[in-house]
């Protein structure tokens, strides 16, 4: 039934946990609308014949609704929109609050390719390699322009923008490649931003991973298009060790707890942090990145308002490390793997 | 002529013996001057017709270039640049040239002062100035488009017209002139609603067509002055980096996307509303009813125009907005969609226990309510804040808007220059051409925008020059559909030229309606009413037998 009705409304396949969700109320929100529809438009075509003029100067019935009638017609309609509001906005909030043990993946866009980071490498262009029946959160941003990350046969898609990450969650069910398309007009070549995900079962994408860290070339068909564009093999958070030096980072934020000009980086991903403005605010990527980008959007109370803006002078993989370098730095005690998962509990 | 009628008999009778001296407006100073001078609202409105006709033209070309190159993945007949400003150029010219003005700009000109038993509008230099304004804006926005063009879509999103080097200022600044005309009009409009309505003419006697230009003015007021300032704004970053909405410059991006669909959402209304107010005349005249739940519809025009204002975050719900947002957003949606259902079902209503002539309008008025049925439907499934996750910026999207922004205005455009035809010109154009261009017409627009409704299921994003091959038999069906379409539009234009050079007399009143617009002559002269006070029936569209009139009160 449900695949016989893909077929008729051209959905593609449907390969990830959200695009069951997103199919089943596709097809309930759909089948009522037109079949609601079909009924206004024929009881309008049987009421243009059945009331069709007889005499050129007809006189009419002076015809007014009851209030009755008048109730039926916007409440009808509303408890339907409000229930299919309902079942669309809970998926909404399921599709963008990932699961605690989801595994992170970098997304950046540029005009015109993707490129994927994993925290503990490698890193790469145009092939995104997940593990099937896993959650995985991708952490997106733009490197230029506006550009917007869509896979349909997962049915997801979320913006890349410059100078922010934005996130969105899938659980892939099928191993096999699927495409990502751009879907935010990014110039000349926004229609050959096109990239694939390659969803492998677990134990191919653990052996896969294993030959990616050793640095061993691929040799599948679906080889990175442009190697030369791919940095070398390493660790984001031995990245982000190096820029936080290179970049001045530690000549204010401290690595051993110690207080210094800014926050420490010690347990400060995760952190509930108290503003200057009496808010509070959890840090988590999005708050990393503002706060390099735009220091003084949300100061931490306490702090002076004299970091420089980060903007124009990091670019977005480089940003990442960072973030990945301070979320090694969680207490109590140092992590050594790859950050895993979002910062705060999911809404269920 | 309606015998019998109250409309005859209702202050048209010394119009014979005067009649030489009360020329008709088209007659009544021929010289070029006596028009680009005039201060009368037909000719204003007469004039806005001819030009927004060509910018149709205009932008009708280019939107079946763009068809013709999507027949075939890669090049066809232009390159990427050229395609990204060929979509560009097609939809600025439709939505600020075309769709925005169309309706009230020529129809709400020219019959809101005969629907309200009025000489003029309220300010007859500043809706001439409305004019040149509209016109010098058209300008820069053709020169800027023409020499260099730009690529940014109609959209104009941060930071990438900001970063582009094609020609974004001029455009804009045409496009900020433009709504001076807009807001200049929509004063206008409500000034003259409020002060210009002749005695016994009461807030709840106004025809629905008023009613709904009165709406749609209060959101051009409202929502204009905000593009205005944004398009300054951008033209000011990419001139001079000013640093509003360039990251790379300290700005935000989404701060456009919000204030650009804070009034762009609206201008949906702006642009459908009278068409939903033109449609709610012709429904009566046709069925020779009063309309049903007059007070229900009237409300609900004002209840679009405001809810509208609040509904802009739903072009946003994948932009990195808070799911808080996203929720607040996807339920005012809903609320627009449910005062729209309340129209569709009145005029539904309308054609019961009526008398239905199946005439050229009336068909347009078919092919209106089936796009706004379908194109409202699909509008509340987009609204579903989960389902906008795969269909956002696809083609679904794209059908959606055609079918009920695009759809539902070319259906009332078409339905009012053929119902108002005999208002205008005092003639009569050929009614089986009218019946066949109208199937046509209909029929082309559901083979061009249903393919891409599926192809848009299938993931094809909007803007793509090129597409991955799966997709390209949906894409030939919808240009397929296109040549219809156009093929449809050739037909009007033939007839309808044919018609105002050779059309036959057709009297004062060929449908027989009521609306009040039809108490003056066809075509009225200069200043609407000759003689003492007209007064008007007791309510438009008012087709009881005299008899047994007997009216209940309305809710």
């Amino acid at each position: 039934m449900s695949e016989l009705l893909n077929n008729l409304l051209f959905l593609p396949e449907s390969a990830s946990t959200f695009a069951e969700r997103v199919d089943l109320l596709h097809h309930f929100v759909v089948g009522t609308t037109m079949v609601m529809s079909a009924g206004v438009g024929l009881a309008a075509l049987f009421m243009f014949f059945r009331y069709r003029r007889r005499i050129p100067d007809q006189a009419t019935e002076y015809v007014v609704p009851t209030l009755k009638t008048e109730f039926l017609f916007v409440s009808v309609p509303l408890v339907f929109f409000l229930a299919w509001f309902g079942i669309g906005f809970r998926d909404f909030t399921w599709v963008t609050t990932p699961p605690k043990d989801a595994m992170d993946v970098y997304v950046m866009g540029k005009q015109w390719m993707w490129k994927f980071a994993y925290p503990e490498g490698p890193n790469g262009v145009n092939v995104l390699h997940v593990p099937a029946n896993r959650p995985v959160r991708l952490l997106i941003t733009s490197r230029d322009v506006l550009h917007s990350f869509y896979v349909p046969a997962f049915r997801i898609k979320m913006d890349a923008l410059p100078g922010r990450y934005t996130q969105i969650w899938f659980e892939a069910t099928k191993p096999g490649t699927y495409q990502v398309l751009c879907t935010e007009y990014c110039g000349l070549s926004h229609s050959k931003m096109l990239a694939e995900v390659v969803v492998l079962p677990q134990e191919e994408y653990d052996v896969w991973i294993k030959d990616q860290r050793r640095g061993r070339l691929q040799d599948r068909q679906d080889a990175l298009a442009d190697t030369s564009l791919v940095p070398p093999v390493a660790r984001m958070v031995d990245q982000g060790q190096v820029l936080a030096g290179t970049q001045g980072c530690l000549k204010c934020h401290s690595v051993d707890g110690s207080a210094h000009i800014g926050p420490t980086f010690v347990g400060m991903y995760d952190r509930v942090e108290k503003l200057d403005d009496g808010q509070t605010i959890r840090v988590d990527e999005a708050y990393i990145t503002q706060s390099m980008m735009d220091p003084g959007a949300h100061l931490v109370s306490g702090y002076q308002n004299v970091m420089p803006t980060y903007q124009g002078k990091l670019q977005g993989p480089e940003t990442a490390a960072i973030v990945e370098y301070i979320k090694s730095l969680r207490t109590p005690n140092v992590r050594e793997g790859a950050s895993e998962g979002p910062a705060y509990d999911p809404i269920q | 002529m309606t015998p019998s009628s109250s409309l005859d008999t209702a202050g048209a009778a010394p119009h014979d013996e005067h009649h030489d001296d009360h020329p008709s407006y088209l007659v009544d100073g021929t010289t070029i001057k006596s028009w680009l001078l005039t201060v009368d609202h037909k000719r204003i409105g007469v004039m806005f017709l001819f030009f927004i006709l060509l910018f149709f033209l205009v932008g009708g070309i280019f939107a079946m270039l763009l068809r013709v190159e999507l027949l075939t993945p890669g090049p066809t007949i232009m390159d990427a640049m050229t395609y990204n400003r060929t979509f560009t150029l097609h939809g600025l010219v439709m939505i600020f040239l075309f769709m925005i003005p169309a309706i009230p700009a020529v129809f709400g000109n020219f019959m809101l002062p005969l629907m309200l038993g009025a000489k003029d509008v309220a300010f007859p230099r500043l809706n001439l100035a409305s004019f040149y304004i509209y016109l010098t804006g058209a300008v820069f926005m053709l020169w800027g488009m023409l020499n260099g063009g730009l690529d940014t879509g109609w959209t104009f999103y941060t930071p990438y017209s900001t970063h582009t080097t094609t020609t974004v200022a001029p455009v804009m600044f045409g496009a900020f002139i433009i709504g001076f005309s807009s807001i200049a009009t929509g004063i206008n409009f409500i000034v003259t609603c409020h002060t210009m309505r002749a005695p016994g003419i009461t807030w709840f006697k106004m025809p629905l067509f008023v009613w709904a230009i009165y709406a749609t003015s209060c959101i051009q007021v409202l929502a204009t002055p905000v593009i205005g300032l944004l398009t300054v704004l951008v033209a000011v970053e990419n001139l001079f980096s000013f640093g509003m909405f360039d990251p790379a410059r300290g700005g935000d991006p989404v701060l456009f996307q919000h204030l650009f669909w804070f009034y762009s959402h609206p201008a949906v209304y702006i642009m459908v509303l009278p068409a939903f107010g033109v449609m709610s005349e012709i429904v009566s005249t046709y069925s020779r009813k009063n309309i049903f739940g007059y007070r229900a519809v009237a409300y609900s025009s004002l209840g679009i125009a405001f809810v509208g204002f609040f509904a802009w975050g739903h072009h946003m719900f994948v932009s990195g907005q808070s799911t808080f947002d996203a929720g607040v957003f996807g339920v005012l949606t809903m609320l627009v969609g449910v005062f729209t259902a309340i129209k569709v079902f009145n005029w539904v209503g309308t054609v019961y226990k009526g008398a239905v002539d199946f005439k050229t309008p009336f068909a347009y008025f078919c092919g209106f309510l089936f796009f706004t049925v379908f194109g409202g439907m699909t509008g509340i499934a987009l609204g579903t804040v989960s389902l906008d996750v795969p269909w956002h910026d696809t083609y679904f999207v794209v059908a959606h808007f055609h079918f009920i922004m695009v759809g539902a205005t070319i259906m009332a455009f078409l339905a009012s220059l053929h119902y108002w035809f005999p208002k205008m010109f005092g003639k009569t154009y050929h009614e089986g051409w009218g019946l066949v261009s109208a199937a046509l017409i209909i029929l082309g627009f559901n083979a061009t925008f249903i393919p891409q409704f599926l192809v848009g299921n299938n993931g094809m994003p909007r803007r793509y020059y090129d597409y991955p091959e799966r997709f390209q038999a949906l894409n030939v069906a919808s240009t397929a559909g296109a040549s219809l379409l156009a093929f449809g539009f050739i037909i009007i234009a033939c007839y309808l030229t044919y018609a105002l050079v050779f059309g036959e007399a057709s009297g004062k009143n060929p449908w027989r309606s009521k609306g009040y617009e039809w108490v003056s002559e066809s075509p009225p002269p200069t200043h609407n009413f000759v003689g003492p006070q007209v007064t008007f029936p007791e309510e438009p569209h008012f087709y009881v037998d005299p008899k047994k009139a007997e009216v209940p009160d309305a809710v």
